[in-house]
């Protein structure tokens, strides 16, 4: 990956001492993202997705993560650096929309105050200008009379307003990678869509580098430039949008594409899921962690058990974690699941 | 599907109203006027789905149907007996017939019960003899629903979310209920599992000749289940049809920019997708708009949708719609809307 990415991950390890055994979250991850450019990462709950956003962050500090590996945001590495000075990139030059914003802001302090707070600790300002700044930025992200609605409490709004005034404080110092965790999970549908355009609209104003978390798939279709789909703690397949759902190599991102019931094509019959569940990360499977859920695991003859497979090239920018080889799984491909998912 | 039919749930003008109380004597202030008059009905053998954003009373509608909540107006007949204001000891019978499906997989099961003894639960409950003894009735039926009848033993904390889900449909279809309502059966799992429970849930219909009422916030996996489905807004259907038509040719604003709200898993989408926006958020049930209650956000809404309140009528074959100005209608019907009068 290019040497002067803005933001550089390279093999990310974020491991857990348990009393029941380490338990590998994130085990060897690499990506880098550009300013302007949105990075989706998509996984069923256990993969690692969130632990990623955290450790990037650095809010695994003081707990009993072992954090390894290298995380590099604008030629800076973020591993080794001294936790102060973590501190004062946080907000400023890197900042999160968490997935529910009632848990996620402090239910004593008027949300005006909260993101005043954010903005005064890292700008020499007084009191009114930070508070003049918070109106703009609700304002900017559509709450109506923001004048009034800064003094107001978290309780006071609803759920789609609390994720606004979650990402008005996100953005309140202009931070340059901004990382939204699961952001319109907790909403309905059609506040989804005004939340998902306005998080299109910011980045476009500030040309941020956005990582978007997520489980949904059409929610990375509507972002993504970049889409990353982590199984068990591991890339499994990396790519351009167009590359994940129009070229898919990898047998569980067919899985995943298979699950969903899609309003855009004439209705199946059935569903085409995975099988089997998401495996415990205490005890990861031998050799390739998806190999219990793959149905096509016996045609790599027994190499799936016991070999880890590594993260491949298949075609410039698109890799790919499989042991099948390139013309097999774009046979399979083009020949049994494309045209299984089509006839939905 | 045939309206010629008898319906095995007929649901007349239901309406349910949670009094909001102040002070100290409780003196009533308003009224949450969750379910407002509705009206529907469920023919054997057919899937209904009820869709909305939170606060539309599709769960409510769900409670009343079971009679878990008690109805402040309206009739609920179920296989021709009225059940609307039945004692619990005269619906006990009942019961066995109508059966229910929660969401949350792991509040919905109590953690000190064995799986034995959660699924067994209705047999003992309802003092239903069965022919070799309940332990084998239960394995018959784990066994149908895809988990191991090994496990009668285990404690729910030792099956993932998936497998809970599947505890909780074996428990419902202990006594093979006739009708079966499920209240966001998926919402709380993973893609992939969700798949394979929304096919168990079809192929347990196909076999044991069930009929749902499926409640769900998701617009993909209702039209992948049901075979009608009615849209609520703020406790009243809007709109109802068959899935085919619904989906193809909504005549609702609302239903129109519910599926405009979508996210699609296509890249492309992106680009090619005519959206529809709604402004704000869902108004309160408290104090819900007069007339037509979606003129608030709705961009078509002219000064008669303020007043008069449009009746849900029937403007194609089987496709009810409350409108002033529907959209995709049948030419006879779209000069009406002059001439819409006021419901008594």
């Amino acid at each position: 990956m290019s040497e002067n990415a803005f933001l550089d991950v390279q093999d990310l390890k974020i491991h857990f001492k348990t009393d029941d055994g380490v338990v590998k979250s994130v085990d060897g991850l690499s990506f880098s993202l550009d300013r302007g450019k949105t990075l989706g990462i998509v996984g069923e709950s256990g993969s690692g997705k969130s632990v990623t956003s955290l450790g990037i962050l650095g809010l695994h500090r003081g707990g009993n993560a072992n954090v390894t590996g290298q995380i590099w945001l604008d030629g800076e590495d973020l591993i080794t650096a001294s936790n102060e000075h973590v501190r004062g990139l946080r907000g400023r030059k890197m900042s999160m929309i968490f997935q529910d914003p009632l848990s996620s802001m402090h239910p004593f302090y008027t949300v005006g105050a909260q993101i005043i707070e954010a903005y005064r600790i890292h700008h020499k300002v007084s009191k009114s200008v930070a508070k003049k700044h918070a109106i703009d930025m609700l304002g900017r992200v559509g709450i109506p009379e923001p004048q009034r609605r800064v003094d107001s409490y978290p309780h006071e709004f609803s759920g789609g307003m609390r994720q606004r005034a979650m990402i008005a404080m996100a953005l309140s110092c202009d931070p340059e990678l901004l990382i939204a965790d699961e952001p319109t999970t907790a909403l309905d549908v059609t506040v989804q869509a005004q939340i998902l355009d306005l998080m299109r609209d910011l980045q476009r104003e500030f040309n941020s580098a956005l990582i978007i978390i997520t489980h949904d798939l059409g929610v990375v279709a509507e972002l993504s430039d970049d889409i990353l789909v982590m199984y068990a703690g591991k890339c499994i397949e990396y790519g351009t949008a167009d590359d994940i759902f129009y070229r898919p190599e990898h047998p569980y991102t067919w899985g995943l594409l298979g699950s969903m019931p899609r309003l855009d094509r004439e209705p199946t019959e059935r569903l085409l899921p995975v099988k089997g569940s998401p495996p415990s990360l205490i005890n990861v499977p031998s050799g390739c962690a998806f190999h219990p859920r793959c149905p096509y695991a016996e045609l790599t003859k027994g190499r799936d058990r016991t070999e880890v497979p590594v993260l491949l090239d298949t075609d410039p920018g698109h890799l790919v974690r499989c042991h099948l080889s390139r013309t097999e799984r774009r046979t399979l491909w083009e020949n049994e699941v494309k045209p299984a998912l089509e006839t939905q | 599907m045939t309206t010629s039919n008898e319906p095995l749930l007929s649901v007349q003008d239901l309406q349910k109203h949670f009094p909001v109380t102040k002070g100290l004597l409780k003196r009533q202030v308003g009224a949450v006027k969750a379910v407002d008059g509705i009206s529907f009905d469920v023919v054997k053998g057919e899937t209904l789905g009820l869709v909305g954003e939170s606060g539309c009373g599709k769960s409510t509608t769900g409670r009343l149907v079971t009679r878990l909540l008690e109805p402040t107006a309206g009739k609920i007949v179920f296989e021709g007996r009225d059940l609307t204001h039945m004692s619990q000891g005269a619906l006990r019978p009942l019961r066995r017939d109508m059966q229910m499906i929660f969401q949350d997989p792991y509040s919905s099961l109590n953690p000190r019960h064995t799986v034995g003894t959660i699924v067994g639960a209705p047999y003992r409950i309802q003092g239903v003899k069965t022919e070799n003894g309940i332990k084998k009735a239960v394995q018959d039926i784990l066994a149908l629903v895809g988990l191991n009848p090994e496990h009668y033993n285990r404690y729910p904390h030792e099956f993932s979310g998936g497998q809970r889900q599947r505890i909780g449909i074996a428990r419902t279809l202990a006594l093979k209920p006739k009708l079966i309502i499920a209240d966001e059966p998926v919402s709380a799992l993973d893609v992939s599992i969700q798949a394979q429970v929304v096919n168990l849930l079809e192929d347990l219909q196909n076999e044991l000749d069930l009929t749902y009422v499926v409640i769900a916030h998701d617009l993909s996996v209702v039209r992948h289940i049901s075979d009608r489905v009615a849209v609520m807004y703020l406790g009243k259907i809007v709109e109802i049809a068959d899935r085919k038509r619904l989906y193809s040719s909504p005549m609702h604003p609302y239903t129109n920019a519910l599926l405009s709200a979508v996210p699609i898993p296509d890249p492309k989408a992106r680009t090619e997708r005519e959206r529809i926006r709604l402004t704000g958020d869902v108004p309160s049930p408290l104090n819900p708009p007069p007339a037509c209650r979606f003129h608030t956000r709705c961009w078509k809404a002219q000064d008669v949708c303020k007043t008069v309140e449009p009746p849900l009528e029937e403007l194609a074959s089987g496709h009810r719609v409350a409108c002033h100005f529907p959209e995709n209608a049948p030419d006879a019907v779209v000069q009406t809307p002059t001439g819409a009068v006021a419901p008594e």
